[in-house]
């Protein structure tokens, strides 16, 4: 029910750039944790959990939604996207400090809480996925900083009797001529000001810190083990908690028997919550003893048959049916029909898993009437609602504390794991982690969706391209996680890297259709993308190999009217030297648009026999403009990695309805002995930002596939490599 | 009750024989910053020196450290000087962060052995230690670096 009081959907109104299909989507997250209200922060009113935490002489003086100024001048920015490695701790800090004029090293950071004013313009909801940060705050937290600088400036210039457009700030003052007063004595008759007419944000020739690799903030934490990630939350009386869940994914709990974990030592209860049984006890180790000694009875749920062979067999059958239409221009039909050389091919991804190195877990301790809610979360609204839905509380009293993530990788825009801990707390009596092993973890994922795309195109007798056609053939993730959003549409989040489909074609054709498979799957960094990218730009190699033409020069010359594309395919293959590489090594190529950014790669390898190495993996990206460039290279590099591992290594594989991987034994991450030499160029561009957290993980693995068929002309359609005959 | 060094400071602690010095570490002791991954040595994420080698304390039982020195990432230095965690924070070598602190024990164990590693010493000495975020080519030039500033420190 939605609170009368509030309208969520107003309050999001009044975000810039919120428009119709944005507030659907947040109403689609109120529908999906049962219709609860979403609990309001109002900026600039004087409802501050984390202020109360400023305790101490100065007064904590409002700025706006983002912006804390004491009155001794204390600067402290609410970071209101989660901080899971891509960087926002240390880039939307920066957007702020920018305006102000200060240091970002200067600034005091605190996670936001949940709140209208965090809503993220770009997906409608308190959301950190979809590489949207960057691109979200770019205008919105400059502004905030403006806004508060020239307030600072008015009140001192009026002071002064000074005209504020001669006013400067400078390292925590307003300036003019020899004159100077600090922002902390400014503080509070600045927030008393009307709203000021104009706000300009600092021009792009004079910034002292965007655009500059500054050092990360959240290093130093991260270097001498006192970053507080979710696992390390510890509150007064804390317990610990293990969660026994079923094997076979959506079955439940038919009976248990816990009188044997009840003798071991440390136990204090045995819970049956919504999501299997649980083992509360005084440390984590008692709990997870006492956990592997509870008999439970399962009870077979409906995957109880399902195993990989039947969800590819489903989606195989899927393809003969009707999918949606994503992309229709000439007709592909006749252009295929038309075809002096025609190529077809399909193209099967596995499901993966997030394997994020800390596994899920989440701290939850009632307390004064409130539920206080301690999570490696990337969805602080959804969090709270079914937090708020599991104790039976209304959202207002649910405080959600979000922690450092250690990795995210859309894993943490799942909230599976906040539910058991609630009930936890709430029978316990007493504050509770729970903690996932790293089996419950790799077993009870929401695994990145497996897809069966086919692909045909036609070429004319001068070997030009004339036709593409491409049936993409996956679940939706959207439509378990957000379902309103999808209702009459096509998931956004299916289609990516296939309805911006780049290349010169009269006729081009793109359809989805959309089949479940059973369970649930989630996003997994750069979602479609990475099974999509792994179709189209696989296919263009085989209709380049088809056309008798280079892969690189194909591309290229199907780009003439799409410079942004071709400039990053050009400036790669420059670096990589596209074409020049020694006797027995072999390139491939790829290219992609996702989240606002292009960019292009080119893998080097050699085979000898069925051994695979990978020498080198070249990126150029053109993101636009950067607010951290050491930030945007540390995430191509580290999304290099992550796409190498899961094109060379990863699968999960489902029988009985159990996933069969369990650890990082049969789930294999890649190892610093295993890494290839890697390149990263960085274009400079005046562009808007484009995302940076996820799309480079999408070009790995058709890259790599298209320099083994360089290397030995087998082609691969599937993943992952080490499941084709070929050794790594 | 078991008798521990660890940072120099002697803890006793009431744990079962068999209890991993991991979970002391951060449920009995309250020293957080060594990390769960994987419970069975592949990760490296719980990586601490017990007298002076780099050992998995998820798998390692309290009682067999008994008597013997136990540094864990809060015991490197006082102040973030050791010369792996300047090289670190020099090259920015951290993402999510998670990984870290195993990261920067095994390199400090690595240095103390061989200062001046080779790349083939640094891939031996640290393919034990997974980085899920992929920092791998930084925290091989932090640890060049590292070795430049003068092994352990």
């Amino acid at each position: 029910m939605l609170n009368p009081q509030i309208d969520p959907l107003g309050e999001s109104r009044d975000q810039k750039g919120t428009d119709a299909s944005r507030r659907n989507f947040l109403k689609s997250i109120a529908a999906a944790s049962g219709g609860l209200v979403i609990a309001m922060y109002l900026p600039g009113c004087s409802k501050t959990e984390n202020a109360a935490k400023n305790a101490g002489p100065a007064k904590i003086i409002e700025a706006n939604a983002w912006l804390r100024i004491g009155t001794d001048g204390a600067i402290t920015v609410l970071c209101d996207r989660s901080e899971m490695g891509q960087g926002v701790y240390t880039a939307l800090p920066t957007l702020i400090a920018e305006e102000l004029g200060v240091s970002p090293e200067s600034i005091r950071i605190e996670f936001a809480p949940p709140g209208a004013a965090y809503v993220n313009s770009l997906l409608g909801a308190q959301v950190t996925g979809g590489s949207t940060s960057v691109r979200d705050a770019w205008e919105k937290l400059r502004m905030a900083g403006a806004e508060a600088r020239t307030r600072l400036a008015t009140v001192a210039a009026s002071n002064w009797g000074v005209p504020a457009s001669r006013c400067s700030v400078a390292d925590g003052y307003v300036v003019f001529t020899s004159r100077r007063a600090s922002f902390g004595e400014l503080a509070e008759a600045a927030a008393a000001l009307p709203k000021p007419e104009t706000i300009t944000p600092i021009a792009k020739d004079q910034y002292r810190f965007i655009g500059k690799p500054q050092k990360r903030l959240d290093t130093p934490s991260k270097v001498d083990g006192s970053a507080q990630f979710g696992i390390d939350v510890r509150l007064p009386e804390m317990l610990y908690a293990a969660l026994a869940q079923a094997p076979e994914l959506g079955a439940t709990v038919e009976s248990f028997d816990a009188e044997k974990a009840k003798t071991l030592p440390g136990v204090k209860h045995v819970v049956q919550t919504s999501a299997g049984v649980a083992v509360i006890a005084d440390s984590w180790w008692q709990a997870k003893t006492a956990r592997d000694a509870v008999a439970i009875k399962w009870k077979s749920g409906p995957n109880a048959k399902l195993s990989n062979a039947a969800i590819y067999a489903g989606l195989k059958t899927a393809a003969a049916g009707q999918g949606k239409e994503v992309r229709n221009e000439g007709d592909a039909q006749m252009g295929l029909r038309g075809a002096v050389k025609r190529v077809d091919a399909v193209y099967e991804l596995p499901m993966l898993a997030h394997a994020t190195l800390e596994p899920q877990n989440c701290t939850v301790e009632f307390k004064d009437g409130n539920c206080h809610v301690y999570a490696p979360t990337q969805v602080q609204q959804l969090a709270q609602a079914v937090a708020a839905q599991t104790a039976g509380l209304p959202p207002e009293k649910v405080l959600v504390h979000t922690t450092f993530l250690g990795g995210g990788f859309g894993r943490r825009l799942d909230v599976d794991f906040i539910p058991p801990a609630v009930e936890c707390a709430k029978a316990a009596g007493k504050p509770v982690k729970l903690l996932w092993t790293r089996e419950d973890d790799t077993t009870h994922d929401k695994y990145r969706p497996p897809a069966r795309n086919s692909c045909s195109a036609a070429l004319d007798s001068q070997g030009n391209l004339t036709t593409f056609k491409l049936q993409l053939v996956a679940p939706s993730i959207t439509s378990r996680w957000a379902p309103a959003v999808v209702k009459d549409i096509v998931d956004p989040f299916a289609i990516e890297a296939a309805h911006n489909y780049p290349y010169a074609a009269a006729n081009v054709r793109v359809d989805y259709v959309q089949h479940e498979i059973g369970i649930d799957v989630g996003y997994w960094r750069s979602v479609s993308h990475a099974l999509n990218c792994f179709t189209v730009e696989s296919f263009m190699d085989e209709v380049a190999v088809a056309a008798g033409k280079d892969p690189y020069q194909f591309r290229h010359d199907l780009l003439e009217k799409q410079p942004r594309w071709q400039a990053v395919l050009d400036a790669t293959a420059k670096k990589a030297q596209w074409g020049r590489v020694a006797e027995g090594r072999h390139q491939g190529i790829a290219l992609m648009s996702g989240y606002d950014t292009y960019l292009a790669m080119v893998a080097e390898v050699s085979m000898a026999g069925n051994k695979l190495q990978v020498h080198k993996i070249v990126c150029a990206i053109d993101c636009g403009q950067m607010v951290n460039p050491d930030i945007v290279r540390a995430q191509a590099e580290g999304s290099i990695i992550f796409g190498l591992t899961a094109a060379l290594y990863d699968d999960i594989n489902i029988a009985g309805g159990k996933v069969a991987e369990q650890n990082f034994n049969d789930y294999r991450l890649m190892r610093i002995n295993e890494v290839p030499a890697v390149e990263v160029y960085l274009l400079e561009s005046n562009e808007k930002p484009g995302g940076m957290g996820e799309p480079v993980v999408a070009l790995v693995a058709p890259a790599i596939c298209n320099a083994i068929y360089a290397a030995n002309k087998k082609r691969l359609r599937t993943l992952p490599v080490v499941k084709q005959g070929i050794v790594v | 009750m078991i008798k521990l060094t660890i940072n120099g400071t002697a803890h006793d602690v009431d744990v079962a024989d068999d209890t991993p010095l991991l979970w002391v570490l951060r449920d009995t002791l309250g020293m957080t910053g060594t990390k769960y991954g994987c419970g069975m040595a592949l990760c490296g994420a719980c990586t601490v020196h017990i007298d002076g080698a780099a050992t998995r304390a998820c798998i390692t039982p309290v009682s067999a450290v008994a008597g013997k020195t136990v540094t864990t990432i809060e015991g490197l230095s006082a102040d973030r000087s050791h010369p792996v965690q300047k090289a670190w924070m020099e090259l920015d070598v951290p993402q999510c962060g998670y990984c870290q602190s195993g990261q920067i024990m095994s390199a400090a164990a690595l240095l103390a052995k061989t200062p001046k590693p080779s790349d083939a010493d640094i891939d031996t000495a640290m393919a034990g230690n997974i980085c899920r975020c992929g920092t791998y080519v930084r925290i091989r030039k932090a640890i060049h670096r590292a070795a430049e500033f003068g092994g352990e420190g």
